[in-house]
Order: C-alpha cells, then sequence, then structure tokens
C-alpha cells in the first residue's frame, strides 16, 4: 500500500484529482436519486405556492433568522406528532427555496403553527414575546410593525422562483405588488381574484390590526398563519407515501 | 526569476476587472443601501487592486526573492486573531442573550437570528480559515522547499477572503442571509469567494509543482483535501436563482427535501473538510515540529486520510433524522457516521503517539499541551458525533443545546486549540522572534481556555439532555407532563454557566491576544547561522 501510495504522492494534480472524485461518491449516492426517485416527494392535495404576501411573509422570516431558534419539522416521533401535529410530509416543503426545517428548538416547532392563535395574538407575542409568555426568551419584534412592506420585487421574487421550478403563472408574477396588498385588505374586497388564483385555502384579511397600512407585520403573520395548514392530509395514501 | 508580464497578471488582472464591474453594477443598480455599500466596498477593492498591479507592471520587472514568502503568513495570523475576537465576543453575547432575552434590544440588527451567523461566520471562516490560509502557506512552503509560486497570488487570496468576510458579517446584520446554515452568504459574496478559491487551488497547486522533495508531505494532504472538497461544497449548495441585481436576495436552486440534504451534505462537511481535514493538515506539521518526533504512523496517516475524505461526505444526512428525508438516506447516513470514527480515531492515536518521548513537552511547553488537548478533544467530539448519529440517540439529542455543546466541543477544545497552539509557535517563526512574550500568559490562557470550554460543554449536555427529556416526559394518563415553556425556563442556570464559560474563554484569548501582540513587538531574534535550505524535514 504504501509504495504504491508514494507514487500517488509524488503526482500532485493526480492527487487532487482523486480527492476529488473520492469526496464526491457519497453525495452522488445520497443526493442525486432525490430527485429522480418519484415517491420521495408525496403525492398530496392542497399545496399550492406561496402568494405573494405570504412570500414575503418568508423572505422576513429567513431575514431575521427566526430558523436559528425554531424548527419547521415534524419528526415520525410520538412525542413530535402529539404535541406539534400529524408528522411533515416532504411535500409540504415542496415549493419552499430553501427549506426551513431548522436545527434546534429554542422555541417550540413552527411547522402547523397555522391557526393555532388569533393574528391579534401573534402580533402582540411578536412585538412583546414576554407580555404574553412569561418567561419566553424571543426578541421582540416591534419594528415590523412600523415598518411598511416593500412590494417593489415582489414580481422579480416571483420570476427567480419560477425559474427555480416554482409554478406560477405569467398573471401571479404580473399581479404580485397587487395581490400582496388585496391579500392583507382589511375589508377583503379580493378574496374571489386571490382565491381563484391561488386557490381556496387562501386566508385574506388584515392580519396586523392597522388597517390601511401594508407593514412587515401583515406579511409574517399572513406566512406564519398559513403554516401547516395546506396539505390535505385525509387524501395522503400511508402505503403510497412510504419511503 | 524574471518576468515581465506573465499569463498569470493577464488573468489575474481580467478577474480584477470583472470584479470591479460587478461591484459598480451593484453600486449602481443596487436598492437596499447596506448591498449598495457592498458593491462600493468590492469596486473599490478590485480598483485598488488594479491600480497596485498597474504601479507593478510600470515599475519594470518583478523579482522573486530566494526566500520564503511569510509576510502574507503574518498578515493571515492578525485577520484571524481580529476575526477570532469579534467572533468569541458575539458569541457570548448571543449566550448572555439567551439567558437574558432583554440583550436582545430587540433592534433588528441586535437580535440573536442576525447576531449568530456573525458568530458561526466570524469564527468558523473568519478565525478558522484565516488561520488556515496562513499556516497553509507556511506548510506548503517548508514542505516542498519552495517558495510560493506567485507574488500576487497570495495577497489576491489575503484580500479577497477578508473582503468577503466583511461583506457577509455586514450583510448579516442587515438581514442579507441564505439561511442555510454556515452558508448564509448572498451569491454576489460567493462568487467573490468562488473566484478567490479558485485562485487559492491553483496557487497551491503550483507551488507543491515547484517543491523541491520528491513527495508530497501529509499535511498538505489534508490542506489540499480543505481546498478542492469546500470549492465542491461551496459551489453545489449555493446553487441559487438571485432576484436582479438590484437586490442581494436570491433563492435556492433545490427545494425541500433536496435542498435539506444538500445543506447538511455541505454542512457536515463544512465541519469534515474545513474544521477537520484543514486543521488535521495543521496538526501533522506543527506536532511533530513543535515536539521535535516524527509523525508516529504513516500508514495511519494514509489510512485516516483516505477514510476522512471518503466516509465524511456519506454522513450529512445524520442531521435529518425521523424527518421528511427517505429513510434509505437516513440510514446510509447514520451506518457511514459510525464507521467514520475509525478514520477519525487513526488520527487521534496518530497524533497521541506522536507524542511519544516528548510528553515532558506537555508540562514544560503551554503550546504543547494546546496541541494535546486538542488532540484530546478531536478524539472526544468525534466519537461524540458518531454516537449521536445513531437514530435513537439522535431522537434524544437532535433540536436541543446537547449538538450546540457537541459542536463547541469541536470548535473550541479541538478547533481552536490547535489553532492557538500552532500560533504560539508560529508567530515567534514567521516574524523571527526569540520565542513568546510570556510562557506564564500562555499557560494562564490555556487553563482560561479548557476550564471555560468543560464549563460551556458541561452546561449543553445538561441543558440539552434536560430540554429532551422535558419535551418526552408523559404523565400517568399518557399527558405531557412539560409544557414546551417549562422546558424553556428550566435552562436558564444552564444558559447562565454558558455565558460564563464563554466569558472565560474569550478572557483567555484576548490574554493570548496580547501576549502575541508583545511577542511581535519584542526584539528580532539574532540570527546566528541559517541552515543552507531553508526547508527544515519533518519526518514522514
Amino acid at each position: 500500500m504504501s509504495t504504491q501510495h508514494q507514487k500517488l504522492e509524488r503526482h500532485s494534480l493526480v492527487f487532487a484529482m482523486a480527492i476529488l472524485v473520492v469526496a464526491s461518491i457519497g453525495g452522488l449516492v445520497e443526493i442525486a436519486p432525490l430527485f429522480t426517485i418519484e415517491n420521495t416527494v408525496e403525492k398530496v392535495e392542497g399545496m399550492r405556492p406561496y402568494t405573494p404576501l405570504e412570500l414575503a411573509g418568508r423572505d422576513i422570516y429567513v431575514r431575521e433568522g427566526c430558523y436559528a431558534c425554531h424548527s419547521q419539522m415534524i419528526r415520525t416521533l410520538r412525542s413530535d406528532i402529539e404535541r406539534y401535529g400529524h408528522y411533515s410530509l416532504a411535500a409540504e416543503s415542496m415549493y419552499d427555496h430553501p427549506f426551513q426545517w431548522g436545527s434546534k428548538r429554542t422555541g417550540p416547532d413552527l411547522a402547523r403553527i397555522g391557526g393555532k392563535y388569533s393574528d391579534a395574538w401573534h402580533v402582540a407575542h411578536l412585538e412583546a414575546p414576554r407580555e404574553l409568555v412569561e418567561g419566553s426568551i424571543m426578541p421582540g419584534y416591534a419594528f415590523l410593525s412600523k415598518t411598511r412592506l416593500a412590494t417593489g420585487h415582489l414580481p422579480a421574487s416571483l420570476k427567480a422562483l419560477s425559474r427555480a421550478g416554482v409554478p406560477y403563472t405569467e398573471a401571479q408574477i404580473e399581479n404580485a405588488e397587487k395581490d400582496a396588498a388585496w391579500q392583507a385588505d382589511f375589508e377583503q374586497n379580493y378574496e374571489g381574484e386571490l382565491q381563484e388564483s391561488y386557490g381556496d385555502n387562501v386566508q385574506v384579511r388584515d392580519f396586523d390590526g392597522a388597517p390601511g397600512r401594508l407593514t412587515e407585520m401583515d406579511a409574517l403573520v399572513a406566512y406564519l398563519q398559513m403554516l401547516g395548514t395546506l396539505a390535505d392530509l385525509e387524501t395522503l395514501n400511508p402505503q403510497e407515501s412510504s419511503r | 526569476m524574471q518576468r515581465n508580464l506573465s499569463v498569470e497578471d493577464l488573468v489575474i488582472f481580467t478577474a480584477l476587472f470583472f470584479v470591479l464591474m460587478a461591484g459598480l453594477a451593484i453600486l449602481g443598480w443596487g436598492v437596499p443601501i447596506v448591498y449598495v455599500m457592498h458593491g462600493w466596498l468590492i469596486a473599490a477593492a478590485a480598483g485598488w487592486g488594479l491600480i497596485w498591479m498597474l504601479g507593478r507592471a510600470s515599475g519594470g520587472a518583478v523579482k522573486m526573492p530566494l526566500e520564503y514568502n511569510d509576510r502574507v503568513i503574518r498578515f493571515g495570523i492578525i485577520a484571524a486573531l481580529i476575526w477570532g475576537i469579534i467572533g468569541f465576543t458575539v458569541g457570548d453575547i448571543l449566550a448572555w442573550q439567551l439567558a437574558f432575552p432583554s440583550f436582545n434590544g430587540d433592534m433588528s440588527w441586535s437580535n440573536f437570528g442576525r447576531l449568530r451567523p456573525v458568530h458561526t461566520s466570524g469564527v468558523i471562516f473568519g478565525f478558522g480559515g484565516n488561520a488556515l490560509i496562513a499556516t497553509s502557506f507556511y506548510v506548503v512552503q517548508r514542505t516542498s522547499r519552495a517558495r510560493m509560486a506567485s507574488e500576487t497570488l497570495p495577497w489576491m487570496i489575503f484580500w479577497g477572503y477578508n473582503l468577503f468576510m466583511v461583506i457577509s458579517a455586514s450583510g448579516y446584520l442587515s438581514g442579507i442571509t441564505q439561511s442555510k446554515e454556515y452558508a448564509e452568504p448572498e451569491w454576489y459574496a460567493d462568487l467573490l469567494l468562488l473566484i478567490v478559491w479558485i485562485g487559492y487551488l491553483t496557487l497551491y497547486l503550483r507551488t507543491l509543482a515547484k517543491r523541491a522533495e520528491p513527495h508530497i508531505y501529509v499535511a498538505n494532504w489534508y490542506y489540499l483535501a480543505f481546498i478542492v472538497v469546500i470549492a465542491m461544497l461551496h459551489v453545489v449548495n449555493n446553487l441559487a436563482v438571485p432576484v436582479s441585481i438590484a437586490y442581494p436576495k436570491s433563492y435556492s436552486l433545490f427545494s425541500g427535501t433536496q435542498d435539506a440534504m444538500t445543506q447538511w451534505w455541505y454542512g457536515h462537511n463544512a465541519v469534515g473538510f474545513l474544521l477537520t481535514a484543514g486543521f488535521l493538515g495543521m496538526l501533522y506539521y506543527f506536532l511533530p515540529k513543535a515536539v521535535d518526533r516524527p509523525v508516529y504512523s504513516y500508514r495511519m496517516s494514509i489510512v485516516g486520510f483516505w477514510g476522512i475524505t471518503f466516509l465524511y461526505l456519506w454522513a450529512g444526512a445524520h442531521h435529518l433524522h425521523y424527518t421528511a428525508l427517505p429513510d434509505w438516506v437516513q440510514y446510509l447516513g447514520m451506518t457511514m457516521s459510525i464507521i467514520l470514527l475509525v478514520p477519525s480515531w487513526a488520527s487521534v492515536f496518530n497524533g497521541i503517539l506522536t507524542l511519544n518521548g516528548a510528553w515532558d513537552k506537555v508540562r514544560t511547553d503551554p503550546a504543547v499541551r494546546f496541541m494535546m488537548v486538542a488532540i484530546l478533544f478531536y478524539g472526544l467530539s468525534t466519537f461524540e458525533g458518531s454516537f449521536m448519529a445513531i437514530r435513537p440517540v439522535n431522537s434524544l439529542s437532535h433540536y436541543t443545546d446537547w449538538t450546540v455543546g457537541h459542536v463547541h466541543a469541536g470548535a473550541l477544545g479541538w478547533v481552536a486549540f490547535i489553532t492557538f497552539g500552532t500560533m504560539y509557535k508560529l508567530v515567534p517563526w514567521v516574524w523571527k522572534r526569540e520565542g513568546v512574550y510570556s510562557l506564564k500568559l500562555e499557560a494562564w490562557h490555556f487553563w482560561l481556555a479548557l476550564t471555560g470550554t468543560l464549563i460551556y460543554v458541561g452546561a449543553m449536555w445538561n441543558s440539552g439532555i434536560t430540554q429532551s427529556l422535558m419535551w418526552q416526559t408523559y404523565d400517568a394518563d399518557g399527558a405531557f407532563l412539560y409544557s414546551f415553556l417549562d422546558s424553556v425556563v428550566e435552562m436558564h442556570p444552564y444558559y447562565v454557566a454558558r455565558a460564563i464559560g464563554g466569558l472565560l474563554y474569550l478572557i483567555g484569548a484576548c490574554i493570548g491576544v496580547y501576549n502575541i501582540y508583545m511577542t511581535v513587538s519584542g526584539p528580532e531574534k539574532v540570527e546566528t547561522q541559517q541552515a543552507g535550505p531553508l526547508a527544515p524535514q519533518p519526518a514522514e
């Protein structure tokens, strides 16, 4: 072994190539098939791309580093399922670029937080966590309520996501700015239009309790309130989705 | 050696020109203010580089001195120390924030979520990365008995890399992040790093090609693996679609399960090839030099090296046990993670047994003590890592502070200990000083760092296991005994202890920096006689 290896040690370029070849095998075996094996992502009804407002909220979630303390992944463990709900499906993050499964639960899992609390609770809790939950160690995000939501980039955002494979239509990309404002409209005038465009499970209302103002809080709460509510778990075939 | 305008100069010049154009495009079209400032920074740095190259080209031929290039190494050491202090300080601030949440300040930039990547990038890439670049430059020259193959590239690599660091860290504070852990920088910073990294690989290979020694020394295998594999990981994991030139934002090319697996393939191997392979390279050169003994076993070096290079890349799946990742990948990742213990401990034994015949130095030389303890922590963390990769153990450890403790046993105990041990040797060598300013301060640094690490890791083991058990405890009726909040409240004393441990570590590091500063500002060594070919020959 040693003498053969000594030959290798005499050629820096060959050595570097050998490293690359040996090191790439693991990824090729474990990652490449995830794109080709069909049942990697289950078939379940209800999944749809994020609406522009939800996407803006998700971008804020990423921007503030929420994933550092909150997971979005209910594991197939009894204690996870009984505390947070049905285990997370791969399909439920199929439009997540990037994924937000997280790696640490300094705070609880948020995969199915949608609908569990009222909008008002979320707003108050985000603004001053310890006013509502004594003993919480979460930072306060009052500035979100004061910051107007920037929507100018949303068409470009949807376009970029469609390039990455999210099935947004041309019309959805074009109307992204308008749709974002409509979804948080307190008179809910455009519920029909939005549900026609994105699906019945779009929630339309003023999320931050400040009608007439589209804030970052609107977007973040809209995102939180839809988390885990899309997939129709009744339509899941356990036989087919076994991985 | 003389030259006028070489191919290399042309390539670097062209690269700098494109970087300048990119910087101008960002500052011209950019919308968010921090992003525009990044454009200015990039353009200014590239412009400065271009002017420097033009000035040198007009100054006529550049001489390549017949000695090792140590100047850039000194810069690398200083940069590593600066980033180290920044990284440790921010880390300890985060620890206090978790213990006392009002320390968050509730301003956007000061909250935990935005500060955390400043800490992780600061210590991993700022401190660790700069230390690896500096030591790799030192090692490749000595073991090849050749000056670095380029006069320009080392500086481009040093400044380019630190520009990347400044852009990344300042970006995090304003919320510019991809959210992929340890790969947070956005697309434009990623491209900058890619250019720097190609330069690094080229320089390394060309310097090796110039070597006067027939064989490539084992330390270089590890440095080479670090450079090659990080390049591969960086490119694949950062594949993303930018929104437009006007915004720093991009969306990952992959989604959900595939994105998660790609990220942890990356994440685990940032540990494997930056924090392990790179620092093993450091160990394989500086430990034998420090104790004046040959590496214990050549065969064990080979087994350790190829084992790590092959197996690490399979282990990432253990970050995703019981998730929506297909089970076959989870089991494969677990199996490989356990086997990974074999080459890891081959390196541990190789390191420890190298000390045979020189154990007295552990007592008399704090730098050697740093290195010895580093190997022990490496052994501990790799054992713990393989253990935590076992699914039932992982169901207890995952998502808890145990993971944080595990990472810090490796980062504080292994990576930083081997680095500090090395620096206490390297600084007098590259600044041509008699020795370190104060052995007593060096020992103080050692004991503070060790105490801090043990308190830190001990606190996190306790908090992690407590957390997990509280999440899984049922009462007689099958209902949960504790709310999630109960587990948060229970963490408080451990979080205070952890913050104190981190503070001790930080104080130790500050003493170390002071000691190194005094060493550098001390008198130069009186040259007696420089031995013939500069390269000492570390044994194989």
